[in-house]
């Protein structure tokens, strides 16, 4: 199949509206949220006008088919990460909620006082924060595979820190701000080594990437919807079943128990044990829809087209005095493109960008300790998908050059 | 929007009058704007009557934030500290002649967060102030 990227832009009916009268939308903030395809939109909105129910108890028409449409979303999802089973995908919110999953239950039943933890300096937050507030918690130490002057990771020192005998090794398969695509099989499999678990961050790679947990072998993995072509509100757990039968429940209400009594209760199987109360059934369903579109367009497509655009976007940047980009070069670099400008503060590189409809996302990306590293207060960032084209490049590269106008 | 940047906010960003700081000082306060980084120190020192007779900032951040601090100061000098502590969010935004959306105007209102929570000696900066 080839990939039709006029034919992609119209399933995008967002990308079609002016940001002010004559002003197109460029919408280079897909690392932030992905727009969303007429598949997802249709499917959401067809659950809504006719299938509505609750799920999993109700005997009626409506809610066999509610139940029914929010598991074959979980088959859909599970099978787009190779899970080997839809037991083994948990929905929770988002990739945050995934992470605080895994902290809340695996880690707090097995990690004790002065256990190591290993994460990385390009973590943005929500791979940071559930492990500090644990750390200071349980007293837990944590360490950091440093970041290079590149943007990759020092994996020597990685080796150094697997010597300390860690429990846990977290970490994001592709940086947010750098674009860093990680060596995560390797990584695991020197995680495995040296006795720990692994949790992979997915929020970037999966929508970008084909990622298989099976070839992984990747202990957990946590991802979101909304920046894979869903809908906000929802996201995935993955976890290999041996763990998820033997860690403890997270949040307890309806859905997640077998049985309840007045003073206790005993919880439910894989994967409703971490499952509770009523979720968001036309969030799955939209979430299921989008693993299908990017499957029927395939992942191998659209790496190689963000890839084909990123290294376009680096080209194009570093031709412009005063610009420095950071991060690795396109060989190890998915779809984003954080930069400076000589002189001028991120946010108002964003703010003149949108005067030309170019969408670019400003600030630290929630990532501030990286952005400690390379010693900024913030970077301005464009990121790239599937619909992205040269031209939304070119349109980003005219409005710096405006921004160097205003401020020149 | 071109408004957003016209003149008068490009010459206080590149060229302010009011940049620095003064020591010794008889008030100085501190804060950050943590979703972009602005960062924005003011000192001031006050003579008799409790008149504002210089002020000072320094820090860094985006032209909108930057220069608001300059034309904030700017507008203080000769001000007794009564009618700082009176300072309301729309006195901001008309002596920069600006409409921000929500985002924009936590840049715009750092300074005048700065200046009260250091007029009224309290330990942090609350939105409050700017409201």
């Amino acid at each position: 199949m080839t990939f039709d990227l006029t034919r992609i832009r119209k399933d995008f009916p967002i990308l079609q509206r002016e940001v002010r009268p004559g002003v197109p939308l460029v919408y280079l903030d897909s690392t932030a949220t992905a727009q969303k395809p007429l598949a997802v939109l249709d499917a959401m909105e067809a659950y809504y006008r006719f299938s509505n129910a609750n799920i999993h108890r109700g005997v009626h028409t409506l809610a066999e088919e509610a139940t029914t449409l929010y598991e074959q979303a979980r088959e859909k999802i599970a099978r787009f990460i190779h899970a080997p089973s839809p037991r083994q995908l948990i929905y929770t919110r988002n990739t945050t909620e995934s992470i605080n999953l895994v902290a809340h239950t695996w880690a707090r039943a097995s990690l004790k006082s002065g256990d190591l933890i290993i994460l990385t300096e390009m973590e943005h937050h929500s791979n940071l924060v559930p492990w500090h507030m644990l750390a200071a918690e349980r007293n837990l130490r944590l360490e950091f595979i440093p970041v290079t002057a590149e943007g990759l990771l020092d994996l020597a020192e990685y080796q150094k820190l697997l010597e300390q005998g860690p429990r846990l090794v977290s970490f994001t398969q592709m940086s947010n701000v750098l674009g860093t695509i990680n060596p995560a099989k390797e990584m695991i499999r020197l995680a495995h080594q040296a006795g720990a678990l692994t949790l992979l961050d997915g929020a970037q790679s999966v929508p970008h990437f084909a990622v298989d947990v099976q070839e992984l072998d990747v202990d957990f993995l946590a991802f979101s919807a909304h920046k894979l072509c869903g809908p906000t509100g929802i996201g995935a757990l993955y976890g290999k079943t041996t763990l998820l039968e033997a860690m403890p429940p997270f949040l307890g209400g309806g859905d997640m128990i077998r049985e309840v009594h007045l003073r206790s209760f005993k919880p439910n199987a894989l994967p409703y044990k971490f499952e509770a109360g009523t979720p968001a059934i036309a969030e799955a369903v939209g979430f299921g829809a989008a693993c299908d579109y990017l499957t029927g367009i395939g992942m191998a497509a659209i790496a190689a087209h963000e890839h084909e655009i990123t290294a376009y976007a680096l080209e194009r940047l570093e031709e412009i005095p005063g610009v420095k980009v950071f991060g690795p070069g396109i060989k190890d670099k998915g779809g984003v493109a954080a930069f400076t400008l000589e002189g001028v503060h991120p946010h108002d590189v964003a703010q003149i960008l949108d005067q030309d409809g170019v969408a670019v996302r400003a600030g630290h990306h929630c990532a501030q300790p990286l952005h400690e590293k390379f010693n900024i207060p913030a970077t301005s960032r464009a990121s790239f998908y599937l619909y992205s084209t040269r031209e939304d490049v070119d349109r980003l590269v005219e409005g710096i050059y405006k921004v160097k106008k205003y401020f020149g | 929007m071109d408004d957003l940047y016209r003149e008068i906010i490009i010459e206080h960003y590149k060229n302010p009058g009011y940049r620095g700081k003064l020591d010794p000082h008889d008030f100085s306060f501190a804060d950050s704007n943590p979703l972009c980084g602005d960062h924005i120190e003011v000192t001031l020192r006050v003579g008799a009557g409790g008149v504002i007779s210089e002020a000072a900032f320094d820090g860094h951040g985006c032209a909108i934030s930057q220069a608001s601090a300059d034309l904030l100061l700017e507008s203080i000098i000769g001000k007794s500290l009564d009618e700082v502590k009176q300072l309301t969010k729309q006195d901001l935004l008309d002596l920069i002649g600006l409409d921000l959306g929500p985002v924009r105007l936590k840049c715009a209102l750092l300074s005048l967060k700065v200046l009260k929570a250091g007029v009224y000696g309290l330990g942090a900066a609350s939105d409050d102030l700017v409201d």
